[in-house]
């Protein structure tokens, strides 16, 4: 009898200490998780903007009492202004566009009633690009010196963390050739470019090929030096684990060398596209190669009362463009990292 | 004058440093059968690790060779399977695809695709892993890890088995499990093994021999100690054998009192 007293408490505890283990649980769930997310989702939200509300209170304090010779400093309302005039006239001259283009078939369409073999003349429209336009310009131009850089930058670290005698030979260039400011190569990549890339029809622009190689050869180093350290520190184990194997120089390379430098190589990436990016609004502005950097430059020259204004939505644009082209490295890092413990911001 | 399966004969190993070469080995003597299981212990720095590498033909030896059923060695390959002692699998693939690698590159031409899976799996499973083979190397213990790592050198069908301490960096309880289930492996495919451990009664456990090691510089082989105990042999029950314990009182006094502990020594 006593015994199954016993045993009968016994059960009632554990079930009691079970329901405490719920109750617990639903007690951490409601009032521990939400509050933590909902506060630090609050935070999250409110520092930023008490932080730009701040700032733009100062510009435009600072702003009203600074006079230019092209009128009074631009507060963020004047900004706001000018960035929706911009897009206006992007519309506009979108419109116009479309409105030659139609006007000019149905001239030509008309021609044809007339007279069947009539000689035909496609014309392209030929409007002032647009700010838009020009951000357009910018981000393929950078991407394309960009790619350039990587399809030579990350074969050449490869090569330079392989084999010390390839890094001890090339060493020497690379630092050399790193500090030097776009500026300095322009006038040669433009000369370069002049003397060889001639053709009647070209498909890129000279301008364009300039200022890609500009970016091509001020963004290429931090990919090389990155991969060169990312291949150079692989675990030796490893590479133990391939001669066991006995994989070929390819194999080796692409099951072994590459994935584990990966991570290394796409920091680099990511820094070369924010220095490729800087680089390109310095070469459009000195070179007058279509593009954000022209914009500022012509908006500079032209001297209106609205060109401040109109040049500091450039400046924010090209800070947005270059926050968001590191997000898109940083997601594409994230996504090829193994090594899930490194934190990566 | 090849007289077993595995003959390392008069291997000298010195290694070039600034100040002069470095005598690390000097005319080691070894010969294993088909099927043995040969510890190699001796004082950190005594020159374990490098036998092991010069039989892996990850180093060559400066003097004297290996000779693997009468084929010298001079370059590493899958016949000479190596656990590493931090089981080096590839972070960024599953533990599947780290066997997948070595199955691939051996059996390329051999095996089906089918039965190349059929293979991994296997192996897998006889290192109880079969469960985690879609997890990376950094979701998994190190216990797993090295379990991984002994299914990656099973799998390429070693002449013999080579292991750098490969339970070296494991806690005492989850090294007992490891050593489970190699003997119950060797038990299965009895493989020639070389192992390297700092562990005595792992050593007296696991082994057919003991090859015991002099403290380095120019190490070599003090004595070698036949492990007759039957198999299969318990650990539980081996505590309360008088033979098993004789045997490990040999080894302690080889390592404790013929040979002492390097930092002794310089004091």
């Amino acid at each position: 009898m006593n015994t199954r007293v016993e045993a009968m408490v016994g059960n009632l505890s554990i079930y009691r200490t079970n329901l405490d283990k719920v109750s617990l649980k639903l007690k951490k769930l409601k009032d521990v998780n939400w509050k933590e997310t909902f506060w630090s989702g609050l935070r999250a939200l409110f520092l930023p903007a008490i932080a730009i509300l701040i700032f733009l209170t100062l510009w435009s304090v600072v702003a009203s009492q600074i006079q230019t010779s092209l009128g009074q400093l631009p507060g963020p309302s004047q900004v706001l202004e000018q960035t929706l005039i911009l897009i206006d006239e992007h519309n506009e001259e979108r419109d116009k566009e479309v409105a030659f283009y139609e006007r000019q078939d149905k001239r030509n369409a008309k021609k044809l009633v007339t007279n069947p073999d009539a000689k035909i003349k496609v014309r392209s429209y030929t409007g002032k690009p647009t700010f838009i336009d020009q951000v357009g310009t910018s981000v393929v131009t950078v991407a394309t010196g960009f790619i350039l850089a990587s399809l030579i930058a990350i074969p050449i670290g490869i090569f330079c963390g392989l084999s010390s005698s390839v890094y001890q030979a090339l060493n020497p260039l690379i630092q050399t050739f790193k500090p030097v400011s776009p500026l300095a190569w322009l006038p040669i990549v433009t000369m370069i470019v002049s003397a060889v890339y001639v053709s009647d029809d070209p498909v890129f622009s000279k301008s364009f090929v300039n200022s890609a190689i500009t970016v091509m050869l001020c963004c290429m180093w931090p990919t090389i030096i990155n991969t060169t350290v990312g291949v150079n520190s692989i675990d030796n184990d490893l590479i133990n684990v391939g001669r066991v194997l006995r994989l070929n120089w390819y194999t080796k390379i692409i099951k072994i060398v590459l994935p584990s430098s990966v991570p290394m190589m796409f920091a680099g990436l990511r820094v070369s596209l924010g220095i490729g990016w800087m680089v390109l609004i310095a070469a459009e502005m000195l070179a007058q190669n279509p593009g954000l950097g022209k914009f500022v430059w012509d908006e500079f020259q032209n001297g209106s009362s609205n060109s401040l204004a109109r040049i500091m939505v450039a400046v924010f644009a090209i800070g947005l463009i270059g926050f968001l082209l590191d997000r898109f490295m940083l997601i594409l890092q994230r996504s090829v990292s193994w090594d899930k413990s490194a934190t990566i911001r | 004058m090849s007289n077993g399966f595995l003959n390392i004969s008069q291997v000298s190993m010195e290694f070039p440093t600034p100040t002069g070469s470095f005598k690390a080995l000097e005319k080691v003597d070894l010969n294993i059968d088909e099927g043995e299981f040969v510890s190699l212990i001796g004082h950190s720095g005594c020159g374990k690790s490098t036998v092991l590498n010069i039989v892996a033909g990850l180093y060559e030896a400066t003097n004297g060779g290996v000779l693997l059923s009468d084929k010298e060695v001079n370059e590493p390959g899958p016949d000479r399977a190596v656990v590493f002692q931090n089981h080096s699998l590839l972070p960024w693939l599953s533990t599947y695809q780290n066997v997948e690698l070595a199955v691939k590159q051996i059996f390329k031409g051999k095996k089906s695709k089918a039965e190349m899976h059929e293979w991994i799996v296997h192996n897998l499973k006889l290192v109880h892993m079969e469960h985690a083979m879609d997890k990376k190397p950094s979701e998994i213990s190190g216990g797993m890890k090295q379990r991984v790592g002994i299914a990656r050198a099973l799998a390429m069908e070693p002449k013999v088995l080579l292991m750098d301490e490969p339970f070296g960096a494991l806690d005492a309880l989850t090294r007992a499990h490891m050593q489970d289930t190699l003997i119950e492996i060797q038990a299965d495919l009895n493989n020639t093994v070389i192992m390297i451990t700092h562990d005595v009664d792992e050593a007296v456990l696991l082994s057919d021999r003991i090859v015991m090691m002099t403290n380095g510089p120019s190490a070599t082989i003090g004595e070698i100690l036949d492990i007759d105990l039957p198999r299969p042999r318990e650990r539980v029950t081996l505590a309360d054998d008088p033979q098993y314990n004789h045997l490990r009182a040999e080894v302690l006094k080889f390592l404790y009192e013929r040979q002492h502990r390097p930092e002794d020594k310089v004091a």
